[in-house]
């Protein structure tokens, strides 16, 4: 071992490298690759077409996620095409004997919720999967992002891509966050400083107390969207937190396995010194409640800001101007204030326990707005099992909620649930492009608070007002 | 996609002496709505071959008998235009395994070698010197050599040498695409997974 210095990033990506290309990309193995119903079926027609089969099957899980219903699971599914999908994942998984936790499986879920949730994600693994939201499970120290259809066909062909090598960015939040500053919002604000083609190119490590300080949850929300700023993924040192959250699930290792991996686990962090292409710092206390108001997710405020004036913002004023116009919204004003229609709180961003502990931190006592229409929607049957256990249900029954059932749901609305055109849904998802949750559907990404205080006033409000 | 090897080609060519032949002019938008990935071959530069009533356009050089062969030589900035993987999958599928210009696009050159075409980049005066020969002569041969990475006319032995990246060439002279190559570093892969910790 030589003794240069080197990043959490470099540590985990050369241990993967089987083969380097003169001139090419790296041959890079995989330890986990998770598959759902949208994105696999055209890899394993290819397969067939080619006569080979899946070289690890063990390494692969199968969860469906993406275009299932989030009520009255036990019944079949009525859209023909996702229906197809749903059974093509199960008859391929089960031809390949790949484990598939499909409709009504009680660890069924969305794949980046579910993965950690039973261990299967752990630290200095590399993790693939058809999504690009993939990058959540960087919380856990490990190399994780989402491949195409053509790459889905070489994991599970032969457990490896041909990729090569990012270059390396640092993003150190230091300091101690304001009340009712949730990690979403530490994410949206770097992503608000970054725009949403800053990384582009890049691996991100966040460092420094924001980041140390925070929960599994928590680093998994701000993992989840690098992406969004274009970065291939991003991940964290592990440490005690992480060690934590991992010991005792199903699949995690034990006994001197367990100690085994810990020791190497011990050894996942970025060295002094170290260097990196880029590096940003910022300050904790800089950063308030978030909410966008715009068109992609680099479109953020603090929640009691006004809208930028075109004359402040980088690029094309007139693509700033389209974006306004189909929020309809105006430079300058105020989002304080602005009417909500729906509330989606749920997706791997924010559908684990931590988020609906929060939002029912904001509703105990309180009523549902009546203009409102909410979903709350468990990023897994697990989740959906504690928010029973811990008395949540009965929270949000008594406020006037109703919970569905797993699924990535309004995210991406490729099922039923889609928000009407022109309507304004305050959302705990990723994405706030056009027709993203629905033709014509008008996003408001914030945290599960923001979407609490929206969910029981019926307009955009200041989270710490109930706090 | 599987595909035969390349080594060395001899063969006639069919000359274009046309620039920025780009990717809509290749293979039409409205072709690319199939899911098989065969049969593009017959729509290859429909427009430019096939008038609107489907007869064939006698000038056009593919329906000209004089011209045969494996090989195309086209103009400038060959395969400018979208990234549609399907205007290299008409070329391949019309039977041409290897393409002559003085420069390319870059995806056009990237989507060719990732099925088995070789795209190969001459200087401008060599261009020259073929699209000559062959207009004095259609039964012109060329010798496309990939080991030794050279382009010859061979009736003149006049030779050039072509760029091509390392791993590509590998490929191509095995007939593989990613998936072939990792195929063939199975057993490597099987050590590289028997020594992680999970
Ligand atoms: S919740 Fe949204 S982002 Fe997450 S996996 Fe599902 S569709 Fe992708």
């Amino acid at each position: 071992m030589s003794n240069t210095p080197s990043t959490l990033f470099d540590k985990v990506w050369d241990a993967h490298v089987v083969r380097k290309i003169e001139d090419g990309p790296d041959v890079f193995f995989i330890d986990r690759h998770f598959i759902h119903e949208v994105t696999s079926p055209v890899a394993f027609l290819g397969l067939q077409n080619r006569g080979i089969n899946v070289m690890f099957s063990e390494r692969t899980f199968a969860t469906a996620d993406h275009n299932t219903p989030t009520i009255n699971q036990h019944l079949p599914v009525e859209d023909p095409l996702s229906a197809n999908q749903l059974k093509a994942l199960e008859q391929n998984s089960a031809k390949y004997g790949i484990s598939h936790w499909g409709l009504g499986n009680p660890k069924n879920g969305i794949v980046h919720v579910v993965g950690p949730e039973n261990g299967i994600t752990l630290p200095g693994m590399t993790i693939v999967c058809g999504d690009s939201h993939t990058s959540t499970h960087g919380a856990f120290g490990a190399i994780a992002f989402g491949i195409g259809t053509s790459e889905v066909e070489m994991v599970l062909s032969s457990q490896c891509i041909m990729q090569p090598k990012p270059k390396k960015m640092r993003i150190n939040v230091n300091g101690a966050l304001n009340k009712g500053v949730t990690p979403k919002d530490v994410i949206l604000y770097i992503i608000s400083k970054l725009t949403t083609a800053g990384a582009t190119g890049y691996f991100v490590e966040y460092a420094g107390d924001v980041f140390e300080n925070m929960s599994m949850e928590g680093r998994m929300t701000v993992c989840n969207m690098s992406i969004e700023m274009g970065a291939r993924g991003g991940m964290i040192a592990p440490d005690e937190t992480t060690y934590a959250y991992i010991k005792g699930r199903e699949k995690a290792p034990q006994g001197e396995a367990w100690d085994k991996a810990l020791a190497y686990w011990k050894t996942l962090k970025t060295d002094e010194g170290a260097s990196f292409d880029v590096e940003y710092n910022y300050n904790a206390a800089d950063i308030e409640p978030m909410i966008t108001y715009g068109t992609n997710p680099g479109m953020g405020i603090g929640i009691t800001k006004n809208i930028p004036l075109s004359t402040e913002v980088e690029g094309g004023k007139s693509t700033y101007e389209k974006s306004l116009n189909y929020m309809g919204f105006h430079e300058g004003e105020q989002m304080l204030g602005k009417k909500v229609d729906y509330v989606f709180i749920g997706s791997c961003t924010n559908g684990r326990i931590e988020d609906f502990r929060a939002f029912a931190s904001i509703i105990k006592g309180r009523k549902k707005a009546d203009n409102v229409t909410a979903w709350i929607v468990p990023g897994s049957h697990i989740v959906e099992r504690q928010i029973r256990e811990e008395g949540i249900l009965d929270v949000l029954t008594e406020a006037g909620f109703q919970l569905r059932q797993p699924g990535c749901s309004a995210c991406l609305a490729m099922n039923d649930d889609k928000i009407p055109a022109g309507k304004y849904a305050v959302s705990t998802s990723n994405r706030n492009f056009e027709g993203r949750q629905g033709p014509g559907a008008r996003t408001l990404l914030a945290s599960p608070l923001v979407a609490a205080a929206a969910a029981v006033t019926g307009v955009v409000t200041d989270p710490r007002e109930f706090i | 996609m599987a595909y035969d090897k390349f080594t060395v080609l001899k063969s006639t060519a069919v000359p274009m002496p046309i620039e920025n032949v780009d990717t809509d002019q290749i293979i039409p938008a409205r072709f690319l709505k199939a899911t098989k990935r065969e049969g593009f071959g017959d729509n290859l530069f429909r427009d430019w071959r096939y008038n609107v009533d489907n007869t064939p356009k006698q000038d056009f050089v593919l329906n000209n008998p004089i011209y045969s062969g494996e090989i195309l030589v086209g103009g400038k900035n060959f395969g400018s235009g979208s990234s549609r993987e399907h205007a290299a999958w008409a070329i391949y599928d019309y039977g041409f395994r290897c393409v002559v210009s003085s420069f390319f696009a870059d995806i056009f050159k990237n989507n060719s070698l990732n099925i088995g075409i070789l795209p190969v980049q001459v200087s401008p005066e060599f261009l020259d010197k073929i699209f000559t020969a062959i207009e004095a002569d259609p039964k012109t041969e060329l010798e496309v050599n990939l080991p030794e990475q050279t382009i010859t006319i061979v009736a003149t032995g006049e030779k050039e040498s072509f760029d091509i990246n390392g791993y590509k060439k590998h490929n191509l002279m095995n007939g593989f695409d990613d998936i072939d190559y990792l195929q063939s570093m199975k057993a490597e892969i099987e050590t590289f997974a028997a020594g992680r910790l999970y």
